[in-house]
């Protein structure tokens, strides 16, 4: 079973979020970067999948130069290869990005049989690259799984809604978007970043397609305004809590 | 005209897709799928209504679903869709505001192209009454590749469900362990409510990600949102910040969730949050 997850590189973002000064991305300055949790479930799904039923795996990244990091960091839980494809600083369109790797996938001589994405990006969030990458390659689609189980190249797919859950039933090759609680990633082990070191990255430079979704600029939400009210410090703090608990009538 | 794929002309997610939709034109038509569930499918029935009534725009709240059948619209007409827009200005090209990082952010946006596929953003609009002049069903169409649901699995219906609890006690690292969480449980329990925690946690193995609240994780709007050892990432607030009241429990006085909190306990949840619990007890007569 030759597998295929794709992920994107974002910045860490803890407390707070600071803009550049053009107000066209996040300062990074004092940032790590990493991908989304839904990206990292697609990865051990992969890694899972290759060793119950064998084959390979590869992740692939619309990104900058810096993201072979992300590409390494995946590598390290098992991923055997990476597919970079190397953009400038700019941001890509979804449609843009669901292009670069459609044509990255027509030229692998081994085709995938199984293509896995996160359910949306942790910035953009835009809900429709995986969507638009199988229209384009005439795949069956599924978004949002939580549970993936293989037989006979056939897959079945559970996904979280209200009330419980939703069955997919659908043959292989497909496209299977995905969300935290997949599973449970495992942390690298020190070989296994080792190792990824010396896995291959497979580079190209796609040419950049006009964005017709175009970001101009970000902007921050208005703060809360909301000014803290400390009720104490340790547990002789327990009464006025409770006094908050009972005006909002639960005690 | 403009054309709305809605859940139903009542619920409150497509009520605010409609609002946002009547402000673009004064005609608004409403489709709504029926049947099991076919995210290929019904695009592909939209995509025939569409065709008919040439709108201008198309928009969907911004569910799962929603966002799901409108990207497939997107992909087989060629065209860009914004995904969870908060404003949206009409034009060649469309301008639109819409939410990054789980609304944590904002961006502005320009959209390309004719009709406009965008879908709304929950709870960022507020619904008000919309003439709808016509709701058509939408049935799947059929075809290669059109996965549809073949069974529903109902939910155990044990305990107080996260996403609708009135209270959420919750824990983050600083719980320091699963067994650490017997304390945040006792807590929930008194209050009725329901237990949550932080990626940190779900990450370690303590709690099961069923349990988490933030982006990648479950959305809550309780009374009020007890955070025990929390820090407050922007992605853990982006669950929790439809709670009305939010108490934070944190030895760090500095600790970024004390921006976005109401009410603040400065010390170690291991000492304050029992005290609580007693003094619940105490205050109910036990
Ligand atoms: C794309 C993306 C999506 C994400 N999605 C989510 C998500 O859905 N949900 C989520 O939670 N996170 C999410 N994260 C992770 C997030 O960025 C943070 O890493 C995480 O929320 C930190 O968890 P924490 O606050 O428990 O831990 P920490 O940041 O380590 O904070 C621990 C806190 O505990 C306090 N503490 C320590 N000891 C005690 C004590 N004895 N008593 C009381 N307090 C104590 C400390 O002062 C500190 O404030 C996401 C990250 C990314 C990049
Ligand atoms: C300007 C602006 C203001 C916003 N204000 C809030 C806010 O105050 N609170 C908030 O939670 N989100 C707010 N959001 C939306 C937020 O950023 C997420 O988009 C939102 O939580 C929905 O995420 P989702 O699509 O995963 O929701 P869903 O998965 O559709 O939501 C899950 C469930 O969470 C509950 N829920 C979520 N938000 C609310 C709420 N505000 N009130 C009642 N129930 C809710 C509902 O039961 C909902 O069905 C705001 C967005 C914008 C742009």
């Amino acid at each position: 079973m030759n597998i295929l997850v794709c992920v994107k590189r974002v910045p860490l973002t803890g407390g707070k979020i600071v803009l550049t000064d053009d107000a066209r991305a996040i300062s990074t300055r004092h940032l790590g970067f990493t991908i989304s949790p839904h990206e990292e479930c697609g990865a051990e799904e992969a890694v899972r999948l290759v060793e119950q039923h064998g084959g390979s795996s590869t992740v692939l990244t619309v990104g900058p130069p810096e993201a072979e990091e992300q590409l390494r960091d995946v590598m390290a839980i098992g991923v055997d290869r990476a597919v970079h494809l190397v953009t400038d600083d700019e941001e890509w369109d979804p449609q843009a990005t669901a292009a670069a790797i459609v044509d990255a996938i027509r030229e692998v001589p081994e085709p995938y049989d199984l293509f896995l994405f996160g359910n949306e990006s942790a910035d953009a969030g835009n809900y429709q690259v995986p969507i638009r990458v199988a229209h384009a390659l005439g795949l069956p689609c599924v978004t949002g799984v939580k549970g993936i189980a293989v037989s006979d190249g056939q897959l079945r797919c559970e996904q979280e809604v209200e009330g419980g859950r939703d069955i997919y039933e659908l043959s292989m090759p497909a496209v299977i978007t995905v969300k935290e609680g997949l599973n449970l990633p495992r942390y690298p082990s020190v070989p296994g970043r080792l190792r990824a070191k010396r896995k291959p990255v497979e580079d190209s430079t796609p040419p950049r397609r006009q964005p017709r979704l175009e970001m101009v600029r970000l902007h921050l939400p208005a703060g809360s305004g909301k000014q803290v009210e400390v009720l104490g410090h340790g547990p002789e703090a327990a009464p006025a809590v409770v006094g908050i608990l009972r005006e909002l009538g639960l005690v | 005209m403009v054309l709305v794929l809605v859940e139903s002309l009542d619920d409150e997610l497509s009520r605010q897709a409609l609002t946002l939709a009547a402000s673009l034109d004064d005609a608004v038509h409403a489709v709504s799928g029926v049947g099991e569930y076919a995210p290929a499918g019904w695009g592909r029935s939209l995509l025939e209504v569409i065709e008919e009534l040439s709108p201008s725009a198309v928009l969907a709240p911004g569910t799962d679903r929603g966002n799901e059948v409108l990207a497939h619209v997107a992909a087989m007409l060629d065209l860009p869709m914004a995904a969870n827009c908060v404003a949206i200005s009409p034009g060649d090209p469309a301008a639109v505001t819409r939410i990054r990082w789980g609304g944590s952010l904002f961006e502005d946006a320009t959209v390309h192209g004719s009709p406009l596929l965008l879908t709304v953003a929950p709870h960022a609009v507020a619904a008000e009454p919309v003439e709808v002049a016509q709701l058509r069903e939408l049935e799947a169409a059929g075809g290669d590749g059109m996965v549809r649901v073949i069974e529903h699995v109902p939910a155990s219906t044990a305990g107080v469900s996260l996403a609708e609890a009135d209270v959420v006690v919750s824990g983050g690292r600083g719980v320091g362990s699963a067994e650490g969480f017997g304390v945040i449980e006792e807590l929930a329990d008194l209050l009725r409510g329901a237990v949550g925690c932080s990626r940190a946690v779900t990450s370690a193995g303590w709690r099961p990600h069923t349990d988490q609240v933030g982006q990648t994780g479950t959305k809550v709007a309780p009374e009020i949102y007890i955070a025990c050892g929390i820090s407050g990432a922007t992605q853990h607030l982006a669950g929790c910040k439809g709670a009305k009241k939010l108490l934070a429990i944190n030895p760090d006085g500095e600790a970024s969730i004390l921006a976005s909190a109401d009410y603040a306990v400065i010390g170690d949840l291991h000492e304050i949050v029992p005290a609580i619990s007693a003094e619940i007890r105490k205050a109910r007569g036990a």
